[in-house]
């Protein structure tokens, strides 16, 4: 079987058009989605699908509430919707179906109903100020009922979105626009290669599975989407101060891999947490929080967060630089973390 | 409209359901205000043609979505007593096993999505109930019950438009009682019926006396039967009152003495009792009769709910995933 390299958008239009083959109940969700001459999506990841599935690409009016609300009662009867906002900013405006609806059904029913219901939302502070560019996994990490996935690769992303497809449950999937490798008029500047060898025919990612990128001695970095990235980074440019690195990339944030971390952490006595996303009750306070309880005889140093102030997405290019935490941010603070202990 | 059309075991026992929606709920405001009963409620007294009569014209593999006022609903949908009452008392052999309650009960095998006690939340539900039937050519239909409040809600206009643009196979049911919680209707709608709304998405939309429940029925059958041929969807103004508080120990002082007055003589029970006398169908000893089998029938669930089993504690624990 031979492999070829695709980025994110690509590789989950792969994986969606093979789960809508395998399941005639799958079916898309959208705005701007299934139009002839159009985007496929905001950023192109339905983007042809109209030509095989015409009469499973439902394109909606913009009614983001509406359209989740829609995609629940599809799913109550049967039907397995892959639902998606262009920007995950517009989550939002959906509220109220995902987390009083989507979020409670099955439990609210005495575990008598499922909601087979995927979910797809583009986060990540690009250029664009304060409403097109925020990163939305912090509001749902409190929220019982939808499983969150935060997939970094092309490899990743189509195991994950089948998986997500098969699942049962509703699952909510993070994607970073400067990730997905978009071409054409919808490309994204400033884009990050998170392409992958994928392989031919069928296969998932595990959810609630995380993955060490890089083994490492020292200190272990946790990361997901666009800031795994600018950990691997800092982890080279540390190995070359004699810093070992261990980079995590936790894939899915509900259910979380605290194993995986937990022994990344008992083996290097220190964690940074990196976070696109402003500091206040983030990932990072969830990690340190557990790790507080449940790790503190294993830790040396304190547990140290990485992350976005908290501000809304500034727009102009200085200030969103700054924003954003970097490779030379994590390198920093892991220079400190081992100067003190 | 008169009963002549129908059968009169047919007619017997939609006044048999609305006695039973109505004794229900009395029984349930007597134990809420005893203290015997956890919770806070919504009660339906006085609505009872919106729920039977358009309930009456379904058939089994319809669905429909309910409010925060779902008890009647339930029962009118065919939810038993027992497991209706069970559930209030948040008990294992209610019919969502203590997990919903009384502002999310339901139980989608007997057609009742769990209700949706989030103002309009319902709405797009049973529009992608619709959906499904209509991608997978199935002639049910959806029917989504919600008050006049919700018709002020952006979801409302949300959901009312994609049914409206797929030709769905929803029925939108208003049940206009004229106050959203203790507001008037008139200081929140400008236009003179809420069914004039309709217009604004290209969708029929009347407005029935919601105390009639022959008016009700015959207006669901109608919209129901252009919603399975692929008509679309229909919005339905049921005219109602709700002749107790909104909820818990609402007297419900904003409602005028005199308009209470006219609503109590309109109250579709005594009105289609009296009808069903008139025009010979039976007489007030076989009413009265329905309505002490029905006493009884709600006693008995009151007993079984009690002596049911609490749920474990750590139950609460369980039913989060598949």
């Amino acid at each position: 079987m031979s492999a070829k390299r695709i980025g994110i958008a690509e590789a989950l239009r792969e994986g969606i058009a093979e789960e809508m083959r395998r399941d005639p109940k799958v079916f898309c969700i959208g705005e701007d989605i299934g139009i002839p001459g159009g985007w496929g999506g905001a950023f192109t990841v339905t983007f042809g699908l109209e030509k095989e599935f015409a009469s499973r690409m439902v394109n909606t009016p913009i009614s983001e509430a509406g359209l989740f609300g829609v995609a629940l009662g599809a799913a109550l009867m049967g039907m397995r919707p892959i639902a998606d906002v262009q920007y995950g900013d517009f989550l939002f405006c959906a509220m109220d179906q995902v987390g009083n609806q989507i979020a409670k059904m099955r439990y609210m029913s005495g575990g008598k109903l499922t909601v087979p219901l995927v979910m797809r939302a583009p986060v990540g502070v690009t250029g664009r100020g304060a409403q097109h560019a925020q990163m939305m996994e912090p509001f749902f990490l409190p929220l019982p009922g939808i499983k969150l996935l935060a997939p970094a690769t092309a490899y990743d992303a189509k195991g994950l979105l089948k998986s997500a497809v098969r699942d049962g449950n509703p699952v909510l999937i993070f994607e970073h626009k400067l990730l997905y490798g978009s071409k054409g008029p919808r490309s994204e500047s400033g884009t990050i290669d998170a392409s992958s060898e994928i392989p031919e025919g069928d296969y998932t990612v595990p959810i609630g599975k995380g993955i060490v990128r890089r083994e490492g001695t020292d200190v272990t970095i946790v990361a997901t989407l666009l800031m795994m990235h600018r950990a691997m980074e800092a982890a080279a440019l540390l190995e070359q101060e004699g810093i070992s690195a261990e980079v995590i990339d936790p894939r899915s944030l509900v259910p979380f891999d605290w194993d995986l971390v937990k022994s990344s952490v008992a083996k290097t006595n220190r964690v940074v947490i990196v976070e696109e996303s402003p500091k206040r009750g983030g990932l990072g306070a969830e990690v340190a929080a557990t790790l507080a309880e449940e790790m503190l005889d294993f830790l040396v140093a304190p547990v140290k967060r990485v992350a976005a102030p908290v501000t809304p997405a500034p727009f102009s290019p200085p200030m969103e630089k700054f924003y954003v935490p970097d490779a030379r941010r994590i390198v920093l603070e892991v220079r400190e973390l081992m100067r003190i202990s | 409209m008169t009963a002549h059309s129908h059968d009169r075991e047919w007619l017997l026992g939609l006044y048999r359901k609305m006695v039973l929606l109505r004794e229900f709920e009395e029984r349930v405001k007597l134990l809420f205000l005893e203290g015997t009963m956890p919770g806070t409620i919504h009660q339906y007294q006085g609505q009872e043609a919106c729920g039977v009569g358009v309930c009456a014209a379904l058939q089994p593999g319809d669905v429909i979505t309910s409010t925060h006022r779902p008890h009647g609903h339930a029962l009118a949908r065919g939810l038993t007593p027992d497991e209706v009452m069970a559930e209030l008392f948040g008990k294992v052999t209610g019919c969502c096993k203590g997990k919903g309650g009384s502002m999310h009960m339901g139980d989608l095998s007997k057609g009742m999505v769990p209700a949706i006690a989030i103002v309009g939340g319902g709405l797009p539900v049973a529009a992608g109930m619709a959906l499904a039937f209509k991608m997978n050519s199935e002639k049910r239909i959806a029917v989504s019950f919600m008050g006049d409040g919700a018709t002020n809600e952006g979801i409302f206009h949300e959901a009312l438009n994609m049914a409206a643009i797929w030709d769905l196979p929803v029925l939108y049911v208003v049940e206009n009682n004229l106050y959203a919680a203790s507001t008037p209707v008139a200081m929140t709608v400008k236009v003179p019926h809420i069914a004039d709304r309709a217009a604004a998405y290209g969708m029929p939309g009347r407005t029935i006396d919601g105390n009639d429940v022959l008016a009700v029925y015959e207006a669901t059958m109608e919209a129901a039967e252009g919603a399975r041929n692929g008509k679309g969807p229909t919005l339905l103004e049921l005219m109602t009152y709700r002749i107790t508080g909104h909820s818990r120990r609402d007297p419900a002082l904003y409602q005028p003495d005199e308009e209470k007055k006219q609503a109590l003589a309109k109250e579709p029970i005594g009105r289609f009792g009296k009808k069903l006398i008139a025009e010979g169908h039976c007489r007030q000893s076989d009413l009265d009769a329905v309505r002490s089998e029905v006493k009884a029938e709600v006693q008995t669930s009151v007993e079984r709910a009690l002596a049911a089993p609490e749920p474990r504690p750590e139950d609460a624990l369980e039913d989060m995933f598949v």
